[in-house]
């Protein structure tokens, strides 16, 4: 599994990138987080609102650092 | 449990606000047992009853807000604001720039979205400098510290520049100015829009205030301690001969202090505040607030990404006129 977290390296961006590790790490799961910053590439997903988390090419969320817990839940559920 | 979270806060809201006065003064004189009108006092009791007024505030708008806000999204404003002629689309852009969650680290994709949607650009510019001028935080500490008449003031004409200014950009056919690979851009598909339940949104009015509140708490203190002090310290009407209604230049010199001055409004209206209590006058203080929070230098570098210099100037000069009128007519009006 292939996350990416979308975003030109503001605080939130940077806060949603440890989150994100975090919630792969408590999940044990097989996955890679890595970070979008280029902006032609944020645009191609169709947001307008940093940070984003993409999943396998999906986005997930958008515009806004959901709670750890949060974020498991939902990559659970993807 | 959560659900009824609100509801259980709301009174223990009601009664510290509304009782904050006599709280103050029970502390101040009772509890510190400190003499009535001498300096120290003063300062004290007015940052012990400024600083809690402020934070529940904030604390109870910013839920609000928050909750409201799950109604609104860029992706929604841009719907709107698609095919609107120019005049309509300004008034509609600044309207919805009060209203639409914004963040300035946003500012890039936003503006690519709007652009590549085909909104005009000074239609995306009236978003652009509404949305970080007028925001909420800004109006519940005018509220709080000055009134809602102020606060009103500082939002109508707020308005009144975002709409006139981004009139201007548009008639003035800038597209040259923008950088050149912002219309060659491909958007990709919007994503699904989540559906929320009204327990998602009251949750995210929760996450608002944690962020917002967190955020700005500490420039809320800082900003009503240097308040307090010159509440405390400095000579009535010490203001009045270099921020006063005499001094002509005193408008254009404000603006020119607060462009480089990045505050937010957290920490720069309180002081502001105090400043008009010693004699500064009410339009060249608000076109200093006014510069301070809707022209500010980090988000002309975010923005140089997308536009060329040029138009980073004539923007800075457009808001930066519409400021100067403001601060003139409102001291020639008061």
């Amino acid at each position: 599994m292939i996350i990416k977290i979308l975003g030109t390296g503001c605080a939130n961006c940077k806060n949603l990138e440890k989150a994100a590790n975090l919630a792969v790490a408590e999940l044990k799961m097989d996955a890679m987080v890595i970070k979008e910053e280029d902006i032609t590439k944020i645009m191609s997903y169709g947001i307008m609102r940093t940070p984003a988390m993409v999943v396998d090419e999906k986005v997930l969320f958008y515009g806004r650092v959901p709670s750890v817990a949060e974020i498991k839940l939902m990559l659970a559920k993807s | 449990m959560r659900k009824y979270l609100p509801i259980l806060l709301l009174p223990i809201w009601l009664l510290l606000y509304f009782n904050l006065k006599w709280l103050t003064d029970s502390l101040v004189y009772g509890v510190f047992n400190m003499p009535e009108g001498t300096h120290l006092t003063d300062t004290l009791w007015f940052f012990i009853f400024e600083v809690p007024k402020v934070l529940l505030l904030l604390t109870l708008i910013i839920f609000i807000v928050g909750i409201i806000r799950t109604w609104f999204s860029p992706e929604r404003t841009r719907k709107t604001l698609e095919g609107k002629s120019l005049f309509t689309g300004n008034v509609m852009a600044s309207l919805l720039g009060i209203v639409t969650p914004f963040c300035s680290c946003s500012a890039i994709p936003l503006f690519l979205g709007f652009i590549e949607s085909g909104i005009p650009l000074g239609v995306t510019f009236s978003f652009l400098i509404a949305a970080p001028m007028i925001n909420e935080v800004a109006i519940i500490l005018l509220f709080g510290l000055f009134g809602w008449k102020t606060a009103l003031i500082y939002v109508v004409t707020g308005l009144f520049i975002a709409i006139t200014a981004g009139w201007i950009i548009g008639r003035l056919h800038l597209e040259k100015w923008v950088e050149d690979w912002v219309y060659t851009l491909k958007a990709g598909q919007q994503p699904e829009e989540e559906k929320l339940t009204f327990q998602d949104r009251t949750k995210r009015g929760f996450e608002a205030v944690k962020e917002i509140v967190g955020k700005v708490w500490i420039y809320v203190v800082i900003g009503i301690a240097v308040g307090a002090g010159v509440h405390g310290y400095v000579p009535q009407d010490f203001m009045a001969s270099f921020m006063g209604k005499s001094a002509w230049y005193s408008v254009p010199l404000s603006v020119l202090i607060g462009i480089p001055l990045y505050s937010n409004a957290a920490g720069i209206i309180p002081i502001v505040s105090t400043l008009i209590e010693k004699g500064a006058a009410l339009g060249t203080a608000l076109a200093f607030m006014m510069a301070v929070i809707g022209l500010s230098l980090p988000e002309m570098i975010i923005l140089r990404k997308v536009l060329k210099l040029p138009l980073i100037f004539t923007f800075i000069g457009v808001v930066g006129t519409g400021i100067l009128i403001v601060g003139y007519l409102f001291n020639f009006i008061f």
